[in-house]
């Protein structure tokens, strides 16, 4: 359980971190997304005590990371800048690591084991390829198994195997109750692995909700329509609260040779329009959701994170689920 | 299990780990991190190779140059053969000893190590503390038996010119304070380490200071406020223990001299603390 209050980080003049506000809840994967310098990593050391904060708070079930007792047993981080002396070996960057947290030198081989570099544990970290580096990393956030789990982009540089085995890992993680904060820029990666977002934009909060709430949300979703009939259907449309934009370029999809008008509604579910349409028996040639990925919804998030920073600072309640309040 | 259920199960748990594992623990880790990188190892041979050699070397050179009548009996040798024997080979081998100082703590930024070592106990000061009582320890354990090595190996060369003993009067104090000078130097250069950040600039500071700057005040009037200025500089003043007979300009006496140095080293090392806990890592 993590909880971020009117956090605010400023360097110098440049506002990394400004006013954000969410929540962490266990049991679920909840993406941390945002733009390259969208303040993600700075969020994230905040949180875990290594940057102070100008203002507000960070907490993890209700304590700031430095009044933790043993801080590795409550909370797991892999931050995505490197944390391991390239001359000392993955058991003893691990051995330090389970000492200072009063943890069994045993427990260093069982993490070496989970994440399969027993075999080369006693060799200097600088000789590891990035996959093992960033295993080196899982096992280091997994030793004294936390609770809570923060994950700094942790799939950047890796194939497609690591990437599915971080994948695994974080939903694995999840389903045992812990709490997952995993930042990405990648759009498409927390599509199929979060189950929430946190989405942020120049350090404000642009979104926090449902993984398929912020897709639905996203670009507001439209149905396209093609019909003989386009001037009656609008106006059926239109009268049931619809709205039309009448012979916009469907783009792709569409038959080519079909020279019918064409019609983008938004405001009603595409059943609702073929009712109406079925009811004033209008025929239709084509009519089909136009679902937004999480792409199309990040990217109109994102692309004036001022704006949609007003608005969430101003009715977060109403435009965001229960956990923001 | 559902989300709640969890909430409700985790808290408690997380409410009930109590008290953080004791200090020992963390003097374990610093242990850990030291033992287990080369630079610890290398920097300790070469002070180990550089300062018997160097003394066994420059003393033997120093009687043959007696025996063979090519220097007035009344030379330094003879005069105070604790200090060719102790001094000759110091002069190199503190460097190394302050650089392993410097590295210990730099490299933890130039590595990033400092951030996996604060998550894991954020309470930074501990770090610090932690990292400079296992320094101090090993530096202590291991420059304390060079010394004796060195005065032993030395005491025999210079046997067939002079006799030089551990009974005679503050030769014991020398050899001790020998590696006393060099424990407290290697915490004066850790605290340049924590305050600096940086390798190559940190050891530039430090060799600088112990070189050159030192040196250097002792060209200002040795026999009005200039002997002061010299006298109370860290290193020189340090350096006071680690001889039989004081210097012309010497103001201190060599316990007092070692106290000047231990007050400069704290004062770097809160200065470091502080810094430690207010920068971001």
């Amino acid at each position: 359980m993590i909880e971020v209050r009117n956090l605010t980080k400023r360097f110098g003049n440049k506002v990394a971190v400004d006013h954000l506000s969410f929540s962490v809840n266990p049991g679920q994967v909840t993406g941390f997304l945002g733009p390259n310098g969208a303040g993600k990593s700075t969020t994230m050391r905040l949180i875990l005590g290594l940057d102070h904060a100008t203002s507000g708070s960070a907490t993890i079930f209700g304590k700031h990371y430095a009044d933790l007792a043993n801080p590795l047993r409550t909370v797991g981080a892999l931050l995505e800048a490197k944390s391991v002396h390239g001359g000392r070996s993955a058991r003893n960057h691990l051995l330090f690591l389970a000492q200072s947290q009063g943890l069994p030198a045993r427990r260093v081989d069982e993490m070496l084991d989970l994440v399969g570099l027993r075999d080369v544990a006693g060799k200097r970290a600088r000789s590891y390829s990035l996959g093992m580096s960033q295993r080196l990393g899982v096992a280091a956030a997994l030793l004294g198994d936390p609770h809570v789990l923060l994950l700094d982009e942790p799939v950047n540089g890796l194939d497609p195997e690591g990437v599915l085995w971080i994948r695994n890992l974080m939903k694995h993680l999840a389903s045992q109750g812990k709490t997952v904060l995993v930042s990405s820029h990648l759009m498409n990666e927390m599509a199929v692995t979060a189950d929430h977002l946190v989405v942020i934009g120049r350090g404000r909060l642009i979104a926090a909700a449902p993984t398929a709430e912020v897709v639905a949300r996203g670009s507001g979703q439209s149905v396209r329509v093609r019909t003989p009939d386009a001037d009656r259907l609008t106006a059926l449309i239109t009268d049931a609260g619809g709205s039309v934009i009448p012979g916009s370029n469907g783009g792709p999809g569409g038959d080519p040779g079909d020279k019918t008008p064409m019609l983008t509604v938004t405001g009603l579910p595409a059943a609702r329009i073929g009712q109406l349409a079925a009811s004033s028996a209008i025929v239709l040639h084509e009519l089909t959701p136009q679902l937004a990925t999480l792409e199309d919804a990040f990217l109109e998030l994102t692309s004036d994170s001022l704006e949609f920073g007003h608005r969430s600072a101003d009715v977060p309640a109403q435009t965001i689920d229960g956990s923001v309040r | 299990m559902s989300a709640t259920g969890a909430t409700a199960e985790v808290a408690p748990a997380v409410a009930q780990q109590g008290r953080p594992a004791g200090f020992g623990y963390i003097l374990l880790a610093e242990w850990t991190k030291i033992r287990s990188v080369r630079s610890t190892v290398w920097s300790l041979v070469i002070y180990v190779i550089v300062t018997l050699g160097l003394s066994a070397l420059l003393t033997w050179a120093t009687v043959h140059a007696v025996q063979t009548g090519r220097t007035p009996r009344n030379t330094d040798v003879l005069a105070d053969p604790s200090a060719v024997i102790l001094h000759t080979g110091l002069l190199l081998g503190q460097l190394a000893i302050a650089v392993l100082g410097v590295l210990v703590m730099t490299t933890e930024y130039s590595t990033g190590v400092i951030r996996a070592s604060l998550l894991a106990v954020p309470k930074r000061l501990r770090v610090l503390v932690a990292k400079c009582i296992v320094f101090a320890v090993l530096i202590f354990v291991v420059s304390e038996i060079i010394s004796f090595c060195t005065f032993f190996i030395g005491a025999a060369i210079v046997h067939p010119v002079t006799v030089v003993s551990l009974n005679q009067p503050d030769v014991t104090r020398a050899v001790i304070g020998t590696g006393l000078y060099l424990t407290v130097l290697g915490l004066f250069a850790l605290a340049i380490g924590a305050l600096i950040r940086h390798t190559a600039g940190g050891i530039a500071i430090v060799i600088g200071l112990v070189l050159v700057v030192g040196p250097l005040l002792g060209l200002l009037d040795p026999y009005g406020w200039g002997k002061h200025v010299h006298s109370w500089f860290p290193t020189t003043a340090g350096g006071f223990i680690t001889s039989v007979q004081p210097e012309d300009f010497q103001t201190l006496s060599p316990w007092q001299g070692f106290g000047v140095f231990c007050g400069w080293t704290a004062l770097l090392l809160v200065i470091g603390g502080y810094l430690l806990r207010r920068r971001d890592a």
